[in-house]
Formats: C-alpha cells, sequence, structure tokens
C-alpha cells in the first residue's frame, strides 16, 4: 500500500480576498488600497476579525477593538465581515478541490486538506501538483499557501509555518523535518505549550513523554494535548478527517395553478408528491426516515410538518396515510399555493424483490409500519421497549427505548432473583398495622384495604446508589410476600431503625407478581 | 389456527358437551380477562394463557424455527395509575427482549393500538389492559376487535381491570383471582410459583369451568375444580353481579380476613388441590 499523501491548502488571507473579490478590483488596487478591516461585532463593541495589508501597516491587528485601531489610524475603514458566507464558500471551494484527489475535507477557518495518496503522478510528481494548485488558486484570486506531508498535521504545519510549497516525503525524518517550526503548528487552543518555556517543536522532545503526559492528563480533547497532536503530526495515532461529500436532499414539488383551500385536493397532490419522492429515494437507494411537508400560502404563510419514520420506508401509501393523519388541523386560509415535500433524512435502502412466497403473501402490515402509524397518532413517547439499565434499584435498572433500535449492551439480570410482573411507577406507602417480630409486617393496609401475609420472603437488602443519590437516602430491605388470598406482593421497608438517616423506617408497595 | 366462524349451531353444541377446555388448545382470537386491579393476577394470568397457545400453535410451512416476533402489550394511563407498568425482570424469559409497551392516554387510543396491533404480520400475540368498561369499549368495539384479529391471526387477550361483565364478542372469558400458591420445596415459607383461580364463564367451544391454574416450568397447568354446582344455569344470572368473588362459594366468605376456615371450607374439593401437601393453606 503506498503512503498517505495529505495536501493542506491555507488560504492566508480568506476573508479579505472574499471581499476583495465581491467588491471586483484587484489586490492592492481600488477599494483595497484604503486600510480596510473587516468586524464582527462582540458585547464589547465591533471586534477585528481580517484586515488587508495597508490596514496592516497602518498597525490595524487581529482580534483588537475597531476603537483602538481607530487611534493609530483614523482612515482606516470598517466593513461587516461575513463569517457564515466565508463557510460556505471553503465548503464549495472543498468540493472543487477535489479535482487533486479523490476526497477533500474542511479546515475550518480557512484551510482545505485533500488526500492525494497515488495521484500525483497524474500530474506529473508533487511538485507539480503543488504548482498546478497554485496556479489554480492564484487565478481564482486567493493568496495561498500549501505543502503535502504523510499526515494531516504535518501538511497543515508546513503550510502554515514551513516553507513555501513544502514537501514531505515519506521517507524522511518527519521528527528532524519539523523540529524547527513553532509550537504553534501544533493546531492547539491557545497557547498552552508557551506558558511552559517551550517554543519549537524539537523541544517537545526534551521535557519527556511522562512528564508532559502527567502535565496533560486530564485534557482529552485533541485541540488541548500537545502530546496528541504532536502523535497525530508524526502520523502515531490516525486522526479522524470528515470528508466533504456533496449530497442532494431528495425534494420534490407542487407550484399550484390555482391556490387549494380543500383537503380531498390537497390529499391528491399529497399522493403525487409521495409518488415523486419514491421515484426519487429509488434512484438513489435509500429510504426516507424524516420527511417534511412544507405548505406555502398565498398570504404569507407557511404550513410545516413534519414525520418521522420507525424504519426507512420507499412506500407511497403508508408515507401517504401518515401524513394525512397530521394535515386534520391545518389552516388554508386563502389558499396553498406550493407544496413541497423534502426527506431531510434518508438511509441506505437497496432495492429487494418482493417476497412472492405463500408466507408472504399474508396480509397485514409489517412491524415498522405499525410502529409508525402508533407514535403517529399516540405520540413518539407512547411506544416503546423496556431495556436494561445499569443499577440495582428497580425503578432505575429499566429505561424505555424505541421500539426498533438496538438493544444497549448490558448484564443480564440475575436468573434466581424473582422480579414482580409489574412495578409501580412509584412505590405506595403502606401502613403497617401489625409487625413481627423478625420485622417484617404481618398486616398492612394499601389503598383502603388490609392485607394479611401469609408467606414471606426476605429480606433482600438493595443499598442506596452514593454515586446517584443524596447522601439522606436510605437501604431498602425488599419482601416478596403473598396474603392469605394468594396475592403476591413485593414490599420493601425504607431504611433500618437506627440507621441515622431519618425516623421510624417507613413501608412500601412497590411491585405485583403475577 | 382461528376458529371457524362459519360452524353451525349443532356443530357448536356438540363442541360444547364434549370438549372442556384444557391447556394446549389454539388460541383463539380473543379472549377477555376479568382480574381486580390490587393485583397482578390479571396479566399473570393472560400473558401465561397466551403463552401456552403461542407455544402449542400449528406452525405454517415455511416458518422460522425460532418465533422472533414481537410481543405488544397496550395499557391506557389509568391501567398503569392502577397496576402499574411491564418489568422487564419479571417477565417470561421468552418474551423479555421482544415486548414493545404501548402507552394510551385515552381508552380510544388504546383501542386503536390494539386493532393496529393485531394487523401486523410481525406481532406474535397481544395483550391489552383496560380499566373499567369503558363507553369506547362497546360490542361494536369488541366485535371489530375479534373480527380483525381472526382475520390476521393474531391472537389478542384483553384484561378488563376492576371491569364489569358487559357485552361482547370475544371468544372466551375469564374471571381470574389470585390463589395461595403452591409451597417450593426449599423454602416452605415463601411464595412459590403464580397460581390463579379462573372460571371459564362464556366460551364459544367450551362449557364453562373452573380451573386452578398455575404455571411450573416451562408449561401451564390446569387442574379442574368441581365445586360450583349447576354453573351452566347462573351465569347469566351472575354475569351483572359483583366480580370480586368468582363463584358462590367464595362471594359467601367474609373476604378472607379471618384465616384459614373460611375459604377451605367452602372450597370442599377443592382442598387437595390448594395444599397438595396435604397442610393447611393459610397459618
Amino acid at each position: 500500500m503506498a503512503p498517505r499523501r495529505i495536501l493542506s491548502i491555507w488560504l492566508a488571507a480568506f476573508a479579505i480576498d472574499r471581499w476583495r473579490l465581491a467588491e471586483g478590483c484587484a489586490r492592492g488596487e481600488g477599494a483595497d488600497a484604503q486600510p480596510l478591516v473587516l468586524i464582527a461585532e462582540t458585547a464589547h463593541g465591533p471586534r477585528i476579525q481580517a484586515t488587508n495589508s495597508a490596514a496592516r501597516n497602518a498597525g490595524a491587528r487581529i482580534g483588537t477593538m475597531l476603537a483602538d485601531a481607530r487611534t493609530l489610524c483614523p482612515s482606516i475603514v470598517a466593513v461587516p465581515g461575513d463569517p457564515a458566507g466565508d463557510l460556505a464558500e471553503l465548503e464549495k471551494l472543498a468540493a472543487w478541490a477535489m479535482r487533486w484527489g479523490p476526497w477533500s475535507a474542511l479546515d475550518p477557518p480557512n484551510g482545505l486538506l485533500v488526500d492525494v495518496t497515488a495521484v500525483a503522478h497524474l500530474f506529473g510528481g508533487e511538485a507539480k501538483l503543488l504548482a498546478d494548485v497554485h496556479h489554480a488558486f492564484t487565478h481564482r484570486g486567493f493568496a495561498m499557501r500549501a505543502a503535502i506531508a504523510p499526515t494531516a498535521g504535518a501538511a497543515w504545519a508546513l503550510a502554515h509555518y514551513g516553507p513555501d510549497r513544502a514537501i514531505l516525503a515519506s521517507e524522511d525524518d518527519m521528527e528532524a523535518r519539523l523540529s524547527d517550526l513553532p509550537v504553534a503548528a501544533l493546531r492547539l487552543d491557545g497557547d498552552v505549550l508557551t506558558v511552559l518555556g517551550l517554543k519549537r517543536l524539537g523541544e517537545l522532545g526534551t521535557v519527556g513523554r511522562d512528564a508532559l503526559h502527567r502535565r496533560f492528563r486530564n485534557r482529552k480533547s485533541p485541540a488541548a494535548n500537545p502530546l496528541v497532536r504532536m502523535d497525530q503530526l508524526l502520523g502515531r495515532v490516525p486522526e479522524p478527517l470528515l470528508p466533504v461529500v456533496p449530497q442532494q436532499v431528495p425534494l420534490v414539488q407542487r407550484r399550484l395553478m390555482e391556490p387549494i383551500r380543500h383537503r380531498d385536493l390537497l390529499d391528491r397532490v399529497l399522493a403525487d408528491l409521495a409518488q415523486d419522492m419514491i421515484c426519487e429515494l429509488e434512484g438513489q437507494g435509500t429510504g426516507a426516515r424524516r420527511l417534511d411537508l412544507g405548505m406555502w400560502r398565498v398570504d404569507g404563510e407557511v404550513i410545516v410538518r413534519r414525520l418521522e419514520l420507525a424504519a426507512a420506508t420507499r412506500d407511497a401509501t403508508h408515507i401517504v396515510r401518515l401524513l394525512g393523519e397530521k394535515l386534520g388541523d391545518i389552516d388554508a386560509g386563502f389558499g396553498i399555493e406550493l407544496v413541497r415535500l423534502r426527506a431531510s433524512w434518508a438511509e441506505a435502502l437497496p432495492a429487494s424483490q418482493d417476497d412472492i412466497e405463500a408466507a408472504a403473501e399474508r396480509h397485514g402490515t409489517s412491524l415498522s409500519a405499525f410502529v409508525d402509524r402508533l407514535t403517529t397518532r399516540l405520540g413518539s413517547k407512547a411506544v416503546r421497549r423496556p431495556v436494561l439499565k445499569g443499577s440495582h434499584v428497580p425503578e432505575r435498572s429499566q429505561a424505555w427505548q424505541p421500539p426498533l433500535s438496538p438493544e444497549p449492551p448490558e448484564q443480564e439480570a440475575f436468573r434466581f432473583h424473582a422480579r414482580p410482573l409489574k412495578l409501580l411507577d412509584r412505590a405506595e406507602p403502606i401502613a403497617v398495622l401489625y409487625a413481627t417480630p423478625d420485622g417484617f409486617p404481618q398486616r398492612f393496609r394499601w389503598r383502603g384495604e388490609v392485607h394479611e401475609i401469609a408467606r414471606v420472603e426476605g429480606p433482600e437488602r438493595i443499598a442506596p446508589e452514593w454515586w446517584r443519590e443524596r447522601g439522606s437516602a436510605r437501604l431498602r430491605d425488599y419482601y416478596r410476600i403473598e396474603d392469605d388470598t394468594g396475592r403476591r406482593y413485593w414490599i420493601y421497608r425504607y431504611g433500618i431503625a437506627g440507621d441515622g438517616r431519618g425516623g421510624v423506617p417507613e413501608w412500601f408497595l412497590q411491585g405485583l407478581y403475577a | 389456527m382461528i376458529q371457524d366462524s362459519l360452524s353451525t349451531a349443532a356443530q357448536l353444541a356438540s363442541d360444547a358437551t364434549s370438549q372442556r377446555w384444557q391447556p394446549g388448545l389454539d388460541a383463539v382470537a380473543q379472549s377477555e380477562i376479568f382480574a381486580s386491579g390490587r393485583e397482578g393476577s390479571g396479566a399473570g394470568a393472560a400473558l401465561a394463557l397466551a403463552l401456552d397457545a403461542w407455544r402449542h400453535r400449528e406452525r405454517e410451512e415455511g416458518e422460522e424455527a425460532e418465533d422472533r416476533r414481537a410481543v405488544v402489550w397496550v395499557q391506557t394511563r389509568a391501567a398503569v395509575k392502577r397496576g402499574g407498568r411491564p418489568f422487564r425482570a419479571g417477565l417470561p424469559q421468552e418474551i423479555r427482549h421482544r415486548l414493545i409497551h404501548v402507552l394510551a392516554e385515552k381508552d380510544e387510543d388504546a383501542l386503536f393500538a390494539l386493532e393496529e396491533a393485531v394487523r401486523c404480520r410481525d406481532v406474535a400475540f397481544v395483550i391489552g389492559e383496560i380499566v373499567g368498561s369503558p363507553r369506547a369499549l362497546d360490542f361494536t368495539a369488541s366485535r371489530r376487535l375479534t373480527l380483525a384479529a381472526e382475520k390476521h391471526g393474531v391472537p389478542l387477550t384483553l384484561v378488563r381491570l376492576d371491569g364489569t361483565r358487559d357485552l361482547s364478542s370475544a371468544r372466551q372469558r375469564w374471571a381470574v383471582q389470585a390463589a395461595p400458591s403452591a409451597r417450593p420445596k426449599w423454602n416452605r415459607q415463601a411464595p412459590g410459583a403464580p397460581a390463579w383461580q379462573a372460571e371459564l364463564f362464556r366460551a364459544r367451544k367450551h362449557p364453562p369451568g373452573l380451573w386452578r391454574l398455575s404455571e411450573d416450568a416451562k408449561a401451564l397447568v390446569a387442574e379442574r375444580e368441581t365445586s360450583l354446582p349447576a354453573r351452566g344455569e347462573d351465569t347469566k344470572a351472575r354475569s351483572h353481579s359483583d366480580l370480586a368473588g368468582v363463584g358462590e362459594g367464595r362471594t359467601k366468605v367474609p373476604n378472607g380476613k379471618s384465616p384459614s376456615p373460611g375459604p377451605v371450607s367452602s372450597f370442599g374439593a377443592s382442598v387437595a388441590i390448594l395444599s397438595p401437601d396435604g397442610e393447611r393453606v393459610l397459618g
């Protein structure tokens, strides 16, 4: 396998370049000849985000307040920055940069990473590849620096702090080549290393790995831990990158010649849209998990209905039926002129052959359709499945989750525990009328009726979970009991006398046995 | 699997005289279980009966060896308040991992959920819990459920907590009450495997009768109790009477407050069953 080669591109003056291209002037001419800064509004007033070269020469620095810069250079021009637009443009550039490699990733706020493993020969070598990149970006009017290295971290460091168009071959000694770079090349948040007196990457090796590890042992994020960053730089630990994959959200719509005001017409439109959506999804090989139905009214209102499905589906009648249930209360006003259906969450659903076996010919809905219908009418909290949760306390040992999601791995409950079939949502206090000297009640009252206990097993002691509960929580002694008519319950005593956590222990009934 | 609904009256009559109910029969489309909301016996017996029918169902051709279909348990909010929610650690081992619980705020929603559940082909059986006799559960609704269950072959067991025995199209109707359990072998003071006193007071194929149901390892055990005389005639007459007592014999007892002699003496023939080891049941 060929070693990884990563191309890092740093657009050094990205925000200013974008502004300049939008103004339509060349670098250093026209509006760009004046000192100019891009600002962001903060709680303490406008702060400088980007500067052009004239402003830099006049003394404006990124990160200072605009008012401070104005004292140095009163003629400075301030223009509001556009970080969201910058990010969108960067995404477009990332897709465009895939001309040099099979995938590319964003490196916000002003960088790109492209995987150029085993593609350099198509451009005549890595030097020519870099020249091509340089030419292409310069032609578009962006100031940039680029570097190629075996890891993303090394490529980033070289692009920002190394010589221009640096290439780090995979057989080079990376540590030696990179040791002269400043510690800022590690992509750390804040200068955590300069306070330790470390200025170059090479000095990091003089401190000793153990000492560094101890100093930063509770910094889990890579951006805060220099050891992790150093290992990523040298390729000792992998660094996950999120490639930019252009993705189209399936969207179908109907512009209506006459605004519709009646439900049956809307149902017709909805059926058509569902049919179109199915075609769209089939083409992509996906099935819808979430659908947004937007209805634009002529008076400018938008009605949105959202549908979530338990499993990916491409069944038009199922979709129409579920969405139809959500359309009962909409107000069409003067009419709806545009209806749009969007699958904002789609999952892969390969085309499958219709099952023609006799068993599949049976009527009836599938489980996911059943769950969908119930959640649409009863709400998403109504249909759930009990799963185990790591706890000894009965009411906490069970969690509820959506019925079709996979069960979390948990230790199975002990087989020798005889647990009740049903558990009350909240344990109900019982009044003990007569207790035996052994400690368990002989007669108690629950919900206004007296029970005479015939048989008992217990106690099973469950200690409070001190890591979850308050310190005043008391232990519980559980008893399985059966009364004289055969009714079986699970009761417990909350605390024991003299445990110093409250008065006389109380009794509760928590479960009903079958 | 489900009874043929077109059997003639003569057939029904002959069935009725010949065939007593026993465990191991096929599931019926819809059965109802009346139980008190103060005990877990209704849900317990419903699960036991449904599981018994599920184990003995006829396997279709090409069916998988292990049935992995879900079990749906529908409860209204009122039923949860009265009897609690299913607790996974206490469920039978076979259905722990495939239970789907539906919590309905209203009785109408619960009926909707039940009907959708019996229409689903990926469901093994359905259990519903409804409190009292709500207006929504009239004969039409009950018939609707029965027909849907018959059509799709998914058995439905409806637990009616503190309900009255009103009109219903359920194929089997039971009244269930907790019974003293058999004493475990190793700890005779401990409660044993669950047992119920179950009265089948209306069934399509079987004559009514009284059983003591219990579960031993992996199977439902039914022992017939013979204490109630002339049960055929007065089933209708009693159908509006108090539900708390299963039979006349039990209703005479002052609700078990006096210790042992009451229920034991009134169930003369059943004493041997209630306490197989010859001990006094209560004490």
